[in-house]
């Protein structure tokens, strides 16, 4: 599952899928952040452990839906840290395997990569995992519409790419 | 109080609350259940916290996905006699229509219950029902009595 090549953390890439995770309330909501960008786009969220995200509060276990929710955010940066230009694509279908239950206390990772990017549609992968990704505690597969970027108002445009490269 | 008699009392009152109040998540997001019939439906109330496109604005997708994997959960421990919240092995779902700022509802259907899965279909709408907003399934691990 690990790329074999070295992947390269793009600073640029990471720091806008910040200030585009920053923008959606849910996510600092729940806490969540950006941990790496790599320089085809593939993104890393992290999850932190948060009561209250817990499903069953006897395993202290966070419900599949934050999961959820962690990995259609993933995907969703994902696309927008792989487009040329800057486009709301909102999701149009989205598939979680859940392998095994995430460990309590700790930290979920979400990675998601695009696999495919057509004039349509760009089509997403990636996985959920706590200390290992090569023992991931689920799957993801997601395609997300494209809009075209007139659908993209200048101001968020702006919010989300200012400071790109800097 | 276990689950079971938490459902046996909610059942009887038509008040969800205390066995919705067991799921932290579900306090979170502001899960809440009502009683039509027979027929439950699940509503998740308009909150500012859930949202996850600052434009239209529209709740996350995964806190949609969330609601419904989560009350198909429910779902079960109430008419399936699943003693404690069943374990999730997939979840698909698809997204037909923006899901505003509004409150949003969850219908639930049983598929199929085999001895050790249960397949759950799950329809999420805000306007109106004939205009679903997500559909969704899920396959659960049904729990050893």
């Amino acid at each position: 599952m690990n790329n074999s090549i070295e992947e390269v953390v793009d600073q640029g890439l990471t720091s806008r899928a910040q200030r585009f995770i920053d923008e959606l309330a849910h996510c600092v909501n729940i806490g969540l952040s950006v941990s790496k960008v790599d320089s085809k786009g593939g993104t890393t969220l992290v999850l932190p452990y948060n009561q209250a995200l817990v499903g069953n509060a006897d395993t202290g276990i966070m419900h599949g839906g934050a999961i959820t929710t962690l990995m259609d955010t993933a995907s969703g940066t994902a696309v927008i840290c792989s487009l040329n230009e800057f486009e709301i694509c909102p999701t149009l279908d989205l598939r979680i395997d859940y392998l095994k239950a995430a460990e309590p206390q700790q930290p979920v990772y979400g990675f998601a990569e695009c696999y495919r990017i057509s004039r349509n549609v760009v089509f997403t992968r990636g996985y959920a995992f706590q200390d290992n990704p090569d023992d991931p505690i689920a799957y993801c597969v997601g395609t997300f519409m494209r809009l075209g970027t007139e659908f993209t108002p200048d101001y968020f445009r702006k919010r989300v790419l200012e400071g790109d490269y800097q | 109080m276990n689950i079971r008699q938490l459902v046996a009392e909610a059942h009887k009152s038509g008040d969800y609350s205390d066995l919705i109040a067991q799921i932290p998540y579900a306090k979170t997001i502001g899960v809440e259940c009502e009683r039509f019939g027979d027929d439950v439906i699940f509503k998740l109330p308009a909150n500012r916290m859930n949202i996850g496109n600052p434009l239209l604005p529209a709740i996350h997708g995964g806190v949609i996905g969330g609601f419904m994997e989560l009350s198909a959960a429910l779902y079960l421990m109430m008419f399936q006699d699943v003693p404690k919240l069943p374990k999730i092995v997939d979840f698909s779902i698809d997204y037909l229509r923006a899901g505003y700022y509004q409150d949003t509802f969850v219908e639930c259907e049983l598929t199929r219950q085999g001895k050790r899965v249960a397949n759950v279909s799950i329809y999420a709408w805000q306007k109106t029902r004939a205009e679903p907003i997500t559909t969704a399934r899920a396959h659960f691990l049904i729990p050893d009595n």
